[in-house]
């Protein structure tokens, strides 16, 4: 017996068994309290599938060796200017959602591969630089946003000078993916264009994962040094993974924000690649090796966990930051396990 | 009670996990006294210090047998602390100096003389106490004087060349308190010639004022320059003690090398003297490799031969290899069947049916978390394209022919796993070896470059890995190049041997050579005594 539960914890790894211990818990005092578990239910499907590509966007920077791509914020504002633009030529609809990503990707590329020469010379400390590159980048982009020539009246303010801080999709392509095949039974709602599309995206990475240059990546980030014996050249590859997270993070904001209905500007994608980091580490992946199971487990328990604690905490306690306080915890407590993990060598 | 011998340890043995490294030696050394100490790599040099200085790798792994005297009286050490207060200094070879601080301040590391102050006096706090320069200053000169050194106690370790951190290294040590032995651990590797004279006339001066010391080196000159009495182990036994008088550098090398028991040594009529066909023509190969520098090689393999590389450790044997492969930052001219094949370049080298398998297994052999079968497959893979399929417009793996592919190589190797898909960090070292093996065969290669092919695994391992580089060489005419660091391995399959001294190569000799003719060799001093002249010079 106790071999057995010492096997599950090793296999599992405890910071996943602690989250999916809550996350029943959590459920069970759903139906103890009575709280509306469709709507929940509903509630946490849909984070899950706004926040998975953003998730599934750690998956090459781990792969190629850069680990947790801490500078999320920089393919999520290559998103931003992506939809921006799509508003300002002003198609709405799925050719607005396919505009936004279609100009996204190539500045994501660009941005990308800058990133990528940076990172290339600062090896061995990518995920506190990349934190605060990404920090950087915001606040440059804070004052981008002021200055930017956008003209569209959805965006800018009515009087004075700069873009709203959000903007909102209801005229352009808010809900786009959730409207697609939408499954409706009284209050359970299933956003099934955006899991189809999250899906979808999971399959063309785990297809790239088996090509040639897929493989080649992957080894650079496990054994730089078997990998340089191997004829690759782990620079290359190293740009090369940094360039799919960033545009992952890029598609990954577009779809995040058609579901949340709006685009949020200035100090919003400040913080948003730690929830990001975190899920793909409740996942079970860790700083240097990551599967896709890792981000659809980890986006699954992460989001649901942090939609249902909010009723539920508020259902014990009145006043309703708790469940923020419990978030914060959970996701920077997880980072921080994950963080020791790191190097430390065999 | 003043002894006749400063130490004595007596009938030392030791073994790691049932594996024999000392098997019973004896070592004296008297007052005054300047003993050398004499092996291969892997002699059982290092754990004998490791036991005079009570390293925790020795009592960690079930302490040694054996008596250790010091002045006469039995003590066990049991940390390097204790040794430091029975009177036991090291030298280490790679210097433990703070560059921002003095000379003098270094040498009083932790030994700080002191005065009282207000606040000390207060609080009664040593702790609290000013550092008393003038007083440290004068101490710190004191030993720099026994030992020749000019410079001033005052100026900063930053900066100085290496021969005088050395110095400063000895400094420190003879600074402490009733200090007896000092043990040189191959003090010269890092220094130049005359700083190495220096260094030896120093050792004389204190020995003269009644230090002994033990000095491990590999350079028979110096031993025979500096020392009074010789002790030469030879895989964990004594061998000889010897003094001075009477023995040479010749006979030191046999004793060194010289190995009276079983080693299958190669048949006459097997070596294959070969063809002069040259299949790689390798001239000025200069390699930065951080420890095994290669200062410019010329070397021709020829065709189906097995060609060893042989050396002590951190002469440059490694570099070779590496060097070639594009592993590390190398120059000069390589051709390949005639043609020049451009070394800094990695995938041409591979492409062109050259393969490696590299001396660290875990850090570049292999990736330890993935699958025996990646492992194979990665290399061929990514050089040559294959073990992919088309799917529709894309180019995936084909997960088929790699599983059959892995599944053959295990049945070939004999390697021992649970299936194709157990990751290589669950391995032992000698299986490990054969998957690394297996990675590079799988390339096909025309010349096959081996680093320390036996290194870490057990016998019937080691006897496997070499029969089959044997059979590879002789059923496929596949080319071997053999780096290693075992000597008699070598003698056993090669058809000749290169040996690498200092950076450059001293000589190649034939498998049957004679005892003395290696270790002069190994140690660089063979064209000294024979009064020849190396080929490229």
């Amino acid at each position: 017996m106790g071999e057995t539960f010492n096997n599950v914890v090793k296999k599992m790894g405890i910071p996943r068994l602690i989250i999916s211990t809550f996350f029943v818990i959590v459920w069970i005092l759903v139906f103890v309290k009575d709280l509306p578990a469709a709507s929940l239910f509903s509630d946490s499907v849909r984070r899950f599938g706004m926040n998975g590509i953003l998730v599934l966007a750690m998956v090459p920077a781990i792969h190629c060796g850069i680990g947790p791509n801490f500078a999320l914020p920089i393919g999520i504002i290559c998103g931003i200017l992506g939809g921006l633009i799509s508003i300002q030529a002003g198609v709405g609809g799925l050719g607005g959602f396919l505009l936004a990503i279609a100009i996204a990707l190539p500045i994501s590329v660009i941005v990308g591969w800058l990133y990528g020469i940076m990172l290339n010379k600062i090896k061995g400390s990518e995920m506190l630089v990349a934190t605060y590159t990404g920090f950087a980048f915001v606040s440059l982009m804070s004052i981008a946003w002021i200055k930017l020539p956008f003209t569209h009246p959805e965006m800018r303010w009515p009087i004075g000078e700069g873009l709203r801080v959000t903007i909102a999709l209801e005229s352009t392509f808010g809900y786009i993916l959730d409207k697609f095949l939408k499954i409706e039974i009284g209050t359970l709602r299933i956003p099934t264009g955006m899991l189809l599309f999250f899906a979808f995206m999971c399959f063309v990475m785990w297809v790239f994962s088996r090509t040639k240059a897929g493989i080649a990546m992957k080894a650079s980030g496990d054994n730089p040094k078997f990998a340089l014996a191997s004829g690759i050249n782990v620079d290359n590859y190293r740009i090369l993974g940094t360039i799919i997270s960033t545009s992952l993070g890029a598609i990954g904001y577009i779809v995040y924000a058609q579901s949340y209905g709006f685009i949020q500007l200035y100090q919003a994608p400040l913080m948003m690649a730690f929830p990001a980091v975190a899920a793909i580490l409740i996942g079970g992946a860790t700083a240097k090796t990551a599967k896709i199971s890792h981000v659809v487990i980890g986006a699954f328990l992460f989001n649901g966990l942090l939609t249902i604690s909010l009723p539920v905490a508020s259902s014990f306690f009145s006043g309703g930051n708790i469940s923020e306080v419990f978030r914060m915890i959970v996701q920077n407590g997880i980072i921080l396990y994950a963080l020791t993990q790191v190097g430390g060598g065999e | 009670m003043q002894s006749e011998y400063t130490l004595q340890m007596k009938n030392i043995q030791k073994d790691y996990y049932g594996n024999k490294v000392l098997k019973g030696v004896d070592l004296e050394v008297k007052p005054g006294e300047i003993h050398a100490l004499l092996g291969e790599n892997g002699a059982g040099k290092s754990t004998l210090m490791n036991i005079l200085f009570g390293m925790p790798v020795i009592h960690e792994t079930g302490g040694f047998q054996g008596e250790v005297r010091i002045n006469g009286d039995a003590t066990l050490i049991k940390s390097p602390e204790e040794a430091m207060k029975q009177g036991i200094g090291m030298v280490h070879q790679e210097f433990m100096l703070i560059p921002d601080f003095t000379i003098a301040e270094n040498i009083k590391l932790n030994r700080e003389i002191s005065k009282q102050n207000i606040i000390s006096q207060t609080f009664r706090r040593q702790s609290l106490e000013f550092l008393d320069n003038k007083a440290m200053n004068a101490d710190a000169r004191k030993s720099l004087d026994i030992l020749g050194m000019d410079v001033g106690e005052w100026v900063k370790v930053a900066g100085l060349p290496v021969g005088h951190m050395q110095f400063v290294e000895i400094a420190r040590e003879i600074d402490k308190e009733g200090i007896k032995l000092l043990v040189f651990d191959e003090p010269t590797a890092v220094l130049a010639e005359s700083e190495a004279d220096n260094l030896i006339a120093a050792m004389k001066r204190l020995a003269e004022s009644g230090i002994s010391i033990l000095f491990i080196t590999h350079r028979l000159d110096e031993v025979i320059d500096a020392a009074n009495n010789i002790t030469i182990l030879r895989d964990g036994e004594l061998v000889a003690t010897l003094p001075k008088e009477g023995t040479n550098v010749l006979q030191l090398a046999e004793l060194m090398v010289g190995r009276e028991i079983e080693v299958t040594q190669k048949e006459e009529d097997t070596i294959n003297v070969g063809s002069e066909d040259v299949v790689l023509e390798v001239k000025n190969l200069k390699v930065e490799m951080p420890g095994e520098e290669v200062k410019g090689i010329n070397l021709n393999v020829k065709r189906g031969e097995i060609l060893g590389i042989a050396g002590l450790a951190g002469q440059g044997k490694i570099g070779v290899a590496n060097g070639l492969m594009g592993l590390y930052p190398s120059t000069g001219e390589v051709k390949f069947n005639g043609k020049v094949l451009d070394i800094t370049n990695t995938h041409e080298v591979l492409e062109n049916g050259i393969a490696f398998v590299s001396e660290d297994r875990r850090a570049v052999g292999l990736l330890l978390d993935s699958s025996i079968e990646e492992n194979i497959m990665l290399t061929t893979m990514q050089v040559k394209g294959t073990f992919m399929k088309n799917y529709g417009f894309m180019r995936l793996l084909d997960s088929a022919r790699v599983r059959t592919h892995a599944n053959q190589m295990i049945e070939d190797l004999d390697i021992r796993c649970t299936g194709p898909l157990q990751p290589t960090r669950r391995l032992s070292g000698g299986n490990q070896q054969k998957v690394c093996l297996a990675r590079a065969l799988t390339l096909e290669p025309e010349i096959l470059f081996v680093s320390e092919p036996t290194r870490g695994i057990d016998i019937g391992a080691k006897k496997l890995v070499l029969d089959m580089l044997v059979e590879k060489n002789k059923n496929e005419s596949m080319t071997v190049v053999v780096t290693s660091s075992e000597l008699a391995e070598l003698r056993s399959v090669c058809d000749r041997i290169a040996i690498v001294a200092e950076g450059r190569l001293e000589g190649i000799l034939s498998p049957n050579a004679s005892d003395a003719d290696f270790g002069l060799m190994m140690s660089g001093e063979y064209h000294k005594y024979h009064g020849t002249k190396r080929e490229d010079a």
